[in-house]
């Protein structure tokens, strides 16, 4: 027996492609006052945050955002070093427990003060992968060139990255890039328009149980599954041309019948990859936020998809939607949302 | 705020831990990287029969894996990659190369390593070559010390060699050539008539092919004729102006048999079949008893002549 728990509050900053001069303390503090007022909380039953201290290479940086929640008296709260997605998991077990009904999360990352795709190294087996340096865009590559290998087109993958460029225009949140031009590969298979731009921005939820997610919000987007699953590390132990740690969550969680859903996919083909593993058919928008692809604020990002799939809920637009968040080198990590009016 | 509020403050900033982490390796990943120092690799035998390469003390599916160490390779297939055509400064590669899934033969999965397909200027695309299911075998460092760098990187086996042939001679023009060539040194195209079917050769070769007997009558013939097939060339000749340039098969007035020569003066895609043409020479002080004394032909203005009339000659 679960308790009904759901998303009832979203916020997030308008992402950039460029670092603002602000600090990540700087950038997440408007976020969290935003959602404070939305809900009208000052304090939380629990508080748990998504970052990574090799972005600003800072140890203890998530203790510095701290200060903008406000936590004297001392407040109950925990940090996970991944996507803000696993901490609104781990919000959402905790409201389980039912002595507490409301959980503020929130994921932030500035990605563009160091080199991603080497800080992404760093998350590699330090015995047979990181000492060989290779870096988040080849390692992409190498499941783009397996995923085509299985009978896809170049073209498919830039169909992706169009789609996800045009509905960023339109969202406010996102950046303003252009369609995809004539351009060479990045590593190939992958060219740059594959690639989600380096982003900063941050993204905070709140979640509420039972009643008291009715009195905060009209229309709250109950959680009706969320379910995580891992597969082995090593990729060439791995099947790369599809998610079968997707697929998995996606079963448990019951992710069927969806109207919409919004995908962590950092690379075009991982959208397709995604899709397939989910099951979601094709006439299901995917990532009409224009995704990750648009704006991608490194361990907000998979938040993000939960709290724009849970928009629509909010705003009367859809009754189920699914939110997906991706974690460790080539889709090694899913979580699956399923979200419901 | 004054003027210096409004500049990003901004310093370098680099996260290190001097010397690097002291990391136990334990007895799975440390019989690999033994093994590995002495030019061998190996794989371990997981409970249910297969090979797990490189070896982990859990299989993919979460059973321990056995103590049976079981060499693999050295020869693999790749089984994914991706091309890297400007090497980043934490690459093992300066210069462009592959980052490739290998699957050793024996070993049931695959290891990432570089993949070193030869030398390629930056930005290159990936070669034609490049493949999955391509074979490769590692290239080993000379001084090995355990790690995984141990191997320099993976290289294609060998499917082809480069075989250099050459030989030297001294040749001969032979009569007939000689006499052609010493006409042409003087400016002058000269052929043969055949005493049997009156067919004009140009140059002539002292007898004629058709009838099979030999020709003696000299017949001198105009440096000016037409264009009976051509084909538009991509690839550079030192004798070419220019790439395209065209290569035609000419039929000098008054000659039979239509001889090999360049087209220029003219842009290649309005060359035609019919065209009217004329030999360009080189300066007369530079001429000698050689073909190089006309530089090419290039269009007189005629009108073409109609295709009837140079249809016998293709």
């Amino acid at each position: 027996m679960t308790t009904d728990v759901a998303v009832v509050a979203f916020a997030q900053t308008k992402h950039t492609g460029e670092d603002a001069g602000l600090t990540e303390v700087e950038l997440l503090a408007p976020v969290i006052s935003e959602i404070k007022q939305t809900t009208g909380l000052n304090r939380f039953g629990f508080t748990c945050s998504g970052s990574l201290d090799y972005l600003a290479g800072a140890p203890f940086s998530f203790v510095s955002a701290l200060d903008t929640v406000g936590a004297w008296p001392p407040i109950s709260e925990s940090h996970v070093e991944m996507d803000g997605a696993w901490a609104l998991y781990e919000a959402w077990v905790r409201l389980q427990h039912g002595d507490v009904d409301t959980a503020l999360v929130y994921g932030f990352g500035k990605s563009s003060q160091g080199s991603l795709r080497e800080i992404m190294t760093l998350q590699l087996d330090p015995y047979y992968l990181a000492p060989l340096g290779p870096d988040q865009v080849s390692l992409a590559a190498l499941q783009a060139r397996a995923f085509l290998d299985a009978g896809h087109k170049e073209d498919d993958l830039r169909a992706v990255a169009a789609r996800s460029r045009a509905a960023g225009r339109d969202n406010p949140y996102a950046l303003d890039l252009p369609d995809p031009g004539d351009e060479g590969y990045e590593v190939a298979p992958l060219r740059p328009y594959d690639c989600a731009p380096i982003t900063d921005g941050a993204a905070a939820v709140v979640l509420a149980a039972g009643d008291r997610a009715r009195e905060l919000c009209a229309n709250p987007a109950w959680i009706r599954g969320i379910d995580h699953r891992i597969e082995a590390h090593s990729l060439g132990a791995r099947d790369l041309s599809r998610s079968e740690s997707a697929a998995l969550a996606a079963e448990k969680a019951g992710a069927r019948d969806v109207e919409v859903a919004e995908l962590h996919a950092q690379f075009s083909h991982e959208e397709l990859i995604l899709r397939a593993a989910i099951g979601l058919p094709d006439d299901v928008p995917v990532n009409p936020s224009g995704g990750p692809l648009a704006a991608n604020p490194v361990m907000a990002t998979g938040l993000i998809r939960i709290g724009e799939a849970a928009s629509w809920i909010h705003r009367g637009r859809a009754r189920r939607t699914l939110g997906h968040a991706s974690s460790g080198p080539c889709l090694q990590h899913n979580l699956v949302c399923v979200l419901e009016a | 705020m004054t003027a210096d509020d409004r500049e990003p403050l901004v310093a370098d900033h680099a996260l290190e831990f001097p010397g690097g982490y002291t990391r136990s390796v334990g007895p799975v990943i440390g019989r690999f990287l033994t093994e590995l120092r002495d030019g061998r690799l190996v794989g371990v035998r997981t409970a249910s029969g297969g090979v797990l390469f490189p070896p982990a003390e859990y299989d993919p599916d979460g059973e321990a894996v056995t103590d049976e160490y079981v060499e693999v390779g050295p020869g693999g297939t790749v089984t994914s990659w991706s091309w890297v055509s400007r090497p980043r400064a934490v690459h093992p590669l300066d210069r462009p190369f592959a980052w490739a899934l290998i699957r050793p033969d024996g070993a049931g999965t695959a290891i990432l390593h570089a993949l070193d397909v030869g030398v390629f200027e930056p930005g290159a695309e990936p070669p034609k070559a490049l493949r999955t299911g391509m074979r490769v075998r590692p290239k080993w460092r000379a001084e090995r010390t355990g790690s995984i760098k141990d191997i320099e990187s993976f290289r294609p086996d060998i499917t082809m060699i480069t075989a250099p042939s050459r030989a030297e001679y001294r040749l001969n023009a032979g009569r007939a050539l000689t006499r052609f060539l010493t006409g042409v040194s003087e400016g002058r195209f000269l052929g043969h008539r055949c005493d049997v079917c009156g067919k004009v050769y140009v140059p002539m070769r002292g007898l004629c092919p058709v009838d099979g007997v030999p020709t003696t009558e000299e017949v001198e013939v105009p440096d000016t004729g037409t264009v009976t097939t051509f084909a538009v060339n991509n690839i550079p000749d030192p004798r070419a102006p220019e790439v395209p340039f065209v290569s035609a098969y000419i039929l000098l007035d008054g000659s039979d048999i239509a001889l090999l020569a360049l087209v220029a003066g003219v842009p290649a895609d309005q060359v035609r079949m019919g065209m009217r043409v004329r030999a360009a020479w080189r300066p007369r002080e530079e001429w000698g008893r050689t073909m190089e004394n006309v530089k090419w032909f290039e269009p007189t203005g005629e009108p073409d002549v109609p295709f009837d009339s140079i249809k016998d000659y293709l």
